[in-house]
């Protein structure tokens, strides 16, 4: 520990969007997810549970609010469809997960810098570091931390199930926050991979899990800072802008295009998400 | 005027002896009232339930009083509101000291040992809501071995800093004014409590020299403290300014919490002064006319409160801000509905109770009044926490939850823990300043008989401005 560290370090950890953020680093990874493909299916949520070692929390504590879905598939019903003969037509589904914020109000709020910005766009949370204060959920706009209410662990994975862990990443025990990592543990092995073999990540190389499970191909999952990938050009597609390193959208969408569906959530408060969503489209009712 | 009525009407007798100040003041050292003791016994059984409610959270996980939406609860409405009662400690040791009211004289020592009390009780639930309490130390920037600092962006590691702060200056602030007095009560003890006073006393032996080192000490660190005392409540309301949640990221946030923090702290100045009369039997010291003053400025806080209620309902809805007006119709119609609107009746009408002679007079009254303000102050902490959490942006995340038996458990444990520091502190040190009062009743004593040779009469408002007694302007020693 020295003043150097204070210094350098600090004034780096401070570079939010408005300061150029993260532009100069290698990758900025992102997401696409199409809700016109998305069919409710919940298997990007099953195998994020899998991947992530997620605690399965039962009924009761779910109910309680005490649940651990880093990928949460949520459920809306269109209310013009509640008089149709069939007013379930009007479900729709909204997978949420953490949006992996270039301006993530939740990083700056916490006490000991447990969860943090890393060099790939990703809002990292340090598990080890983190001493529960709860502060980084309170200021999340999209409610997508969670925290380990009680000890999970202690019968998540009653035996043999114990065997199916992940053996890639920890399990967490009460007390700590935790949240959709974009499978962190893919990515830095599709690093290792290509920083191994001299060359950069490829598109498509790894994706996350959730992508991977999906059977209709709803998420996209790609590095943003990577030009020709996919999920690049989805977003280009649909004009939706990140910010430049003057923290200045980078082209406007033109909104009254049917085309054009994309959009992120709430993306008035600035926080700058990773995460573009494409609209459902779905025929006029008579 | 009648001479009786005039009398009656003094902040304090001016005859009272020195000899017999010390006797009576000493006395609480020995003998209180049964009813001291009783309130000792109701603390210890509350401190007792807090303590087991804590075990139980410590070893389950905070499952025991929290959910999803609703990471802070309870213990950060409550947090506040010990914080908040601190304030008025300082509000009238200091700030009424460098005004030169003499009135509080009598009745500042307490109200700063409820100061330092309700910090450390304050303190106390920051550490209780951790996940992982056992690392709560790494807010502190003690440079640890692997390099890593606390996150100074973060508004709750500058609670940590603006708490330890005010906890270390409010209470060397306590110990500083009561070395005079520790030397009497050394003077006149005996057995352990002269060996215990003769330590703290320092070696005071009220000389000419002592005494002027001593004045300046303690107007400097008056000074000091009233704008560490503002900022501390400012740091705290930052919890909430500083984020980006409807309802909590309102400007005014920062006076609106001093003002709250004022209020609280008079309330239970007037609930502490009651009790404390009543152990010691302090009808001498702790006059009807003192109470009627502290509920005036009780009125004047709680009006200042209300206004800035008001200011905010009023920015909310001019500022159109489809979230924040969706949280503050939450508040007044939705699930928490009945908490706000108690809140606002005990915060903005109950104090109006308060603008009668005869009720301010009346001690029953006011005891009953100033433990609802109290609960008024209470009611509006958890009205900042728990709203806003209910019903933020992201309609998935919405739901209400009421706390559960072991945050409630906690919460009351905290006041067991708060009462019994105080009532253990009242007993060991003289909680009613003796040389302070020695010093008003001398000033006073010079006033009436300046008066007198003036023809002129000093009744409630000679006593209410002493600062315009011409004898105010010689510092007396007594």
């Amino acid at each position: 520990m020295s003043l150097k560290n204070l210094v350098t370090d600090w004034s780096r950890y401070r570079q939010g969007i408005e300061e150029g953020g993260f532009q100069h680093y290698e990758h900025r990874w992102g997401m696409t997810i199409d809700l016109n493909a998305c069919i409710g299916c919940n298997a990007c949520s099953t195998a994020c549970y899998a991947e992530n070692n997620l605690a399965v929390v039962g009924k009761e504590r779910f109910a309680k609010g005490h649940f651990m879905h880093w990928m949460r598939v949520e459920r809306y019903w269109d209310e013009n469809y509640a008089e149709q003969q069939h007013p379930e037509q009007g479900a729709s589904f909204l997978p949420m997960l953490c949006q992996q914020c270039g301006a993530a109000p939740c990083e700056p709020v916490c006490p000991v810098v447990a969860t943090y910005h890393t060099p790939d766009g990703l809002n990292a949370q340090v598990y080890n570091r983190c001493i529960g204060s709860r502060y980084c959920n309170n200021n999340c706009p999209y409610r997508v931390r969670y925290f380990n209410f009680w000890s999970y662990y202690e019968s998540s994975w009653p035996e043999p199930l114990n065997l199916q862990l992940n053996p890639d990443l920890t399990v967490r025990d009460k007390g700590v926050m935790e949240k959709c990592t974009f499978c962190v543990q893919r990515i830095r092995v599709a690093k290792d991979q290509a920083k191994m073999e001299n060359r950069k990540v490829r598109d498509g190389e790894f994706t996350t899990a959730c992508a991977q499970a999906c059977p209709a191909s709803a998420i996209t999952f790609g590095d943003l800072m990577d030009q020709d990938s996919a999920v690049t050009k989805l977003w280009a597609r649909h004009e939706v802008a990140r910010h430049d390193d003057k923290g200045r959208p980078v082209q406007e969408q033109h909104k009254e295009h049917p085309e054009l569906r994309g959009y992120r959530v709430l993306e008035e408060l600035n926080t700058d998400p990773s995460v573009m969503y494409l609209e459902r489209v779905r025929e006029e009712l008579a | 005027m009648n001479q009786n009525a005039l009398h009656h009407d003094k902040d304090i007798r001016d005859d009272l002896a020195w000899a017999q100040i010390n006797k009576d003041i000493l006395k609480s050292l020995e003998n209180p009232r049964r009813g001291y003791w009783y309130s000792i016994i109701v603390c210890l059984i509350l401190l007792a339930i807090g303590f087991t409610a804590e075990v139980i959270q410590y070893q389950q996980g905070m499952g025991m009083s929290k959910n999803h939406p609703h990471m802070w609860n309870l213990y950060i409405a409550t947090f506040i509101f010990w914080i908040g009662m601190s304030h008025s400690g300082t509000l009238l040791s200091a700030i009424l000291h460098i005004v030169h009211a003499d009135w509080r004289k009598p009745i500042y020592r307490f109200a700063e040992a409820m100061t330092t009390f309700s910090l450390m009780t304050a303190l106390l639930f920051p550490v209780i809501h951790l996940g992982r309490l056992w690392n709560f130390y790494w807010v502190i920037p003690y440079i640890p071995s692997r390099g890593t600092w606390p996150n100074f962006r973060s508004p709750l590691s500058w609670d940590g800093f603006a708490i330890m702060t005010y906890l270390t200056s409010s209470a060397l602030f306590l110990y500083v004014g009561m070395l005079p007095d520790l030397a009497i009560a050394r003077d006149n003890t005996t057995g352990w409590r002269k060996r215990l006073y003769s330590t703290l006393s320092l070696g005071w032996r009220g000389d000419d020299r002592q005494w002027r080192v001593f004045r300046k000490a303690y107007m400097l660190m008056a000074i000091f403290l009233i704008p560490l005392a503002v900022s501390v409540h400012s740091i705290v309301s930052s919890d909430f300014a500083m984020s980006i949640m409807p309802g909590w990221h309102v400007t005014t946030f920062p006076p609106y919490f001093v003002a709250g923090a004022l209020y609280s702290g008079c309330a239970a100045i007037i609930t502490l002064f009651i009790l404390l009369r009543y152990y010691f039997r302090w009808e001498e010291y702790m006059t009807l006319a003192i109470l009627e003053k502290i509920c005036k400025l009780t009125f004047a806080i709680a009006m200042m409160w209300t206004y800035l209620n008001l200011v905010e309902f009023a920015s909310v809805w001019y500022g159109h801000d489809v979230y924040a007006k969706e949280v503050l119709w939450g508040k007044m119609t939705g699930a928490y509905a009945p908490a706000f609107w108690s809140m606002m009746f005990f915060g903005s009408v109950l104090p109006f109770t308060l603008a009668f002679q005869k009720l301010r007079r009346h001690i029953p009254a006011m005891m009953a009044v100033s433990i609802l303000l109290n609960v008024g102050m209470w009611l509006e902490r958890w009205m900042i926490v728990s709203p806003t959490l209910s019903e933020s942006f992201y309609p998935w995340a919405w739901g209400v939850m009421w706390p559960t038996i072991t945050s409630w458990a906690i919460v009351l444990g905290s006041f067991g823990w708060f009462g019994l520091l105080f009532l253990v502190f009242v007993k060991i040190f003289p909680s009613v300043s003796m040389y302070e009062v020695k010093e008003m009743v001398y000033h006073r004593k010079l006033a009436r008989e300046k008066g007198v040779a003036h023809g002129a009469v000093h009744g409630h408002a000679g006593g209410a401005q002493p600062a315009h007694s011409p004898s105010m302007k010689k510092e007396g020693n007594p």
